[in-house]
């Protein structure tokens, strides 16, 4: 097991951020964390790269303690922070090397590693300028170069391509998918793009006010959940009786519209449609990591939402 | 090894960031020069010789001692800059032990107030100060000393404040009290019983009586007290310091 938390908790004053959180991640397995903005993503990570405290409950990563093996848990690990932490005053390269320095990657290999995770994340031609002219996402890139630099047994990725633009992201994927094959890594990471979670995570957990509310397999949690979504306009509505068939999961009303979750469209539109009396308008789509998601938590936004999560509200202060 | 790179990889971010804030860079030029030729040159002149020199080369190893001592405390709200804009968060994730951390932090503050030092013994020589080759390598030690023990001040300080405007506040309590009650102006003889009292207990005292005596030859205490005194301190200091660190 690369990582194990049993019911570990944090509390800021009143705030409950994780509560009594039980988790198991194997070993080379990519797994996400999804949730709304303030769910208690960050203070997760937080807690499991050791920078904070748990109020309570035990953690192990790489089987190490999290509080009573801070050290033999740092050596195990690499990190992308969600808030930047590269210098500004330093280059690119410069950044990396001193990484290399902090993180014990051996000598031969160091410029070498600078090269390869350089070329990975396209900064070659800017590595040489300070951080302070660089774009955002070029800063992001940066980032996560240097948090998979040293090859750790295990990478947390608190929205990594938070900000990047579409071909880097794609670029991003395939090099995390293809570390985490080669070098048997695992990687936890947290994000808000479903469909990063889609492709890239074995497993992903929704989390809401500290709870895991939903793990499995995008794919498991899609049949689970949501199936296909038919959205039909018809004008006799009966929603009970659609809603009482068998193979229907859920049914919403949303401007005039129906929106009915099945389980297989293939096998049960037919049957659907002769429910349903005369339609206007059909629209067949596979169900989505974002249909489980909003099941899951609900269509409110979170206080804090426009800002993002407590310390990004801190920081702009 | 790996500790030892640690320190030295916490110093050279330190180092690098020092030479190109260029408002840092300049600030540490003019401000000696100013308490030297103001101050010193100022005041000077309505006051008539101390133990036999003129009022500026007086006080020119107070002027040292209290550049080390501005710049060694001010250096803390540094770390406090680092941690709001999460630069530091990269360096506590790493596997270096924390007494690492803040060894790398201190030598960086510590070479700030020794880059001010060697300009200041450029000066020296312009206002005849009578150096010889071992009279600075003597102060220059003891004031390296002096600045290890103040930018340890600044680190816990910093290490346990969560604001600029608060540590601002803070060390002007230290500070202050500090430069005025260390005899850095006026010898610490014939002072007031409970004046001498509080020189006596103040850290400082002992590093400008240490100059004194290194670059005048005017000693009020044995200079092995003077260093004896600073030494504790200054592992007293570092002490504190680690544990802050710990606790961050
Ligand atoms: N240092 C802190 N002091 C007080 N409260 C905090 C602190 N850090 C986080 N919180 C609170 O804990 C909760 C969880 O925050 P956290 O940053 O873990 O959320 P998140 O899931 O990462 O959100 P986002 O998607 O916005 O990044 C929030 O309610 C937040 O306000
Ligand atoms: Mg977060």
């Amino acid at each position: 097991m690369s990582i194990k938390t049993e019911a570990l908790t944090k509390k800021f004053g009143k705030i409950t951020a994780v509560n009594e959180l039980n988790l198991e991640v194997k070993e080379g397995e990519i797994f996400g964390l999804l949730g709304p903005n303030g769910a208690g993503k960050t203070t997760l990570i937080s807690m499991l790269c050791t920078i904070l405290k748990p109020t309570s409950g035990r953690a192990w990563v790489n089987g190490f303690d999290i509080v009573k093996e801070q050290g033999k848990v740092r050596k195990s690990i690499g990190i992308v922070f969600q808030q930047a932490s590269v210098d500004d005053l330093l280059t690119g390269r410069e950044n990396l090397a001193l990484h290399n320095l902090l993180f014990e990657v051996p000598k031969a290999v160091r410029s070498q590693r600078i090269d390869e995770v350089l070329s990975i994340v396209n900064l070659e031609k800017r590595a040489d300028d300070f951080v302070n002219t660089y774009s955002g996402g070029m800063r992001r890139r940066l980032e996560l170069a240097r948090g998979i630099m040293h090859h750790p047994k295990i990478l947390f990725l608190d929205e990594p391509t938070l900000g990047l633009d579409p071909q880097t992201r794609d670029h991003i994927w395939d090099y995390i998918k293809d570390l985490a094959q080669k070098e048997c890594m695992t990687v936890l990471l947290t994000t808000h793009y479903m469909e990063e979670a889609e492709q890239l995570c074995d497993r992903v957990a929704i989390i809401d006010y500290g709870n895991i509310v939903a793990l499995d397999s995008p794919e498991a949690l899609k049949k689970k959940i949501v199936g296909d979504v038919v959205s039909l306009k018809q004008k006799t509505s009966d929603i009970e009786r659609i809603r009482k068939l068998d193979y229907v999961i859920k049914v919403e009303e949303k401007e005039g519209v129906l929106l009915i979750s099945i389980k297989d469209a293939s096998k049960h539109l037919q049957d659907l449609l002769s429910n349903t009396g005369p339609i206007d308008f059909v629209e067949v789509r596979r169900g989505t990591l974002n249909d489980v998601f909003l099941h899951y938590t609900g269509r409110d936004i979170r206080e804090a939402e426009a800002e993002g999560g407590f310390w990004e509200r801190v920081m702009k202060r | 090894m790996s500790e030892i790179e640690g320190i030295y990889a916490v110093w050279l971010r330190e180092a690098k960031i020092y030479i190109r804030e260029k408002e840092r860079l300049i600030s540490s030029v003019i401000s000696p020069l100013l308490w030297i030729f103001g101050f010193g040159a100022g005041l000077g002149s309505t006051v008539e010789k101390i133990s036999g020199y003129p009022y500026q080369i007086f006080i020119y190893p107070g002027i040292m001692v209290m550049t080390v001592l501005f710049t060694s405390l001010f250096y803390g709200v540094y770390i406090i800059w680092d941690r709001k804009l999460d630069f530091l968060k990269e360096v506590l994730v790493a596997p270096i032990s924390r007494a690492s951390v803040f060894a790398g932090k201190m030598l960086g503050g510590a070479t700030d107030a020794m880059v001010q030092v060697i300009y200041l013994i450029i000066i020296g020589f312009f206002i005849s100060i009578p150096f010889t080759p071992l009279v600075i390598l003597e102060a220059f030690l003891m004031l390296l000393l002096i600045s290890i023990a103040m930018v340890s001040i600044g680190l816990v300080i910093g290490a346990n404040l969560q604001s600029p405007e608060g540590f601002s506040l803070v060390i002007n309590f230290v500070m202050w009290p500090m430069f005025f009650f260390s005899g850095a102006l006026f010898p610490v003889n014939n002072l007031a019983p409970w004046l001498s009292a509080v020189t006596y207990i103040n850290p400082l005292t002992y590093g400008v009586d240490a100059m004194r005596g290194i670059i005048l030859g005017i000693n009020h205490f044995p200079i092995l007290l003077d260093a004896g005194v600073l030494v504790l301190f200054a592992a007293i200091m570092m002490g504190i310091g680690i544990l802050s660190f710990r606790r961050m």
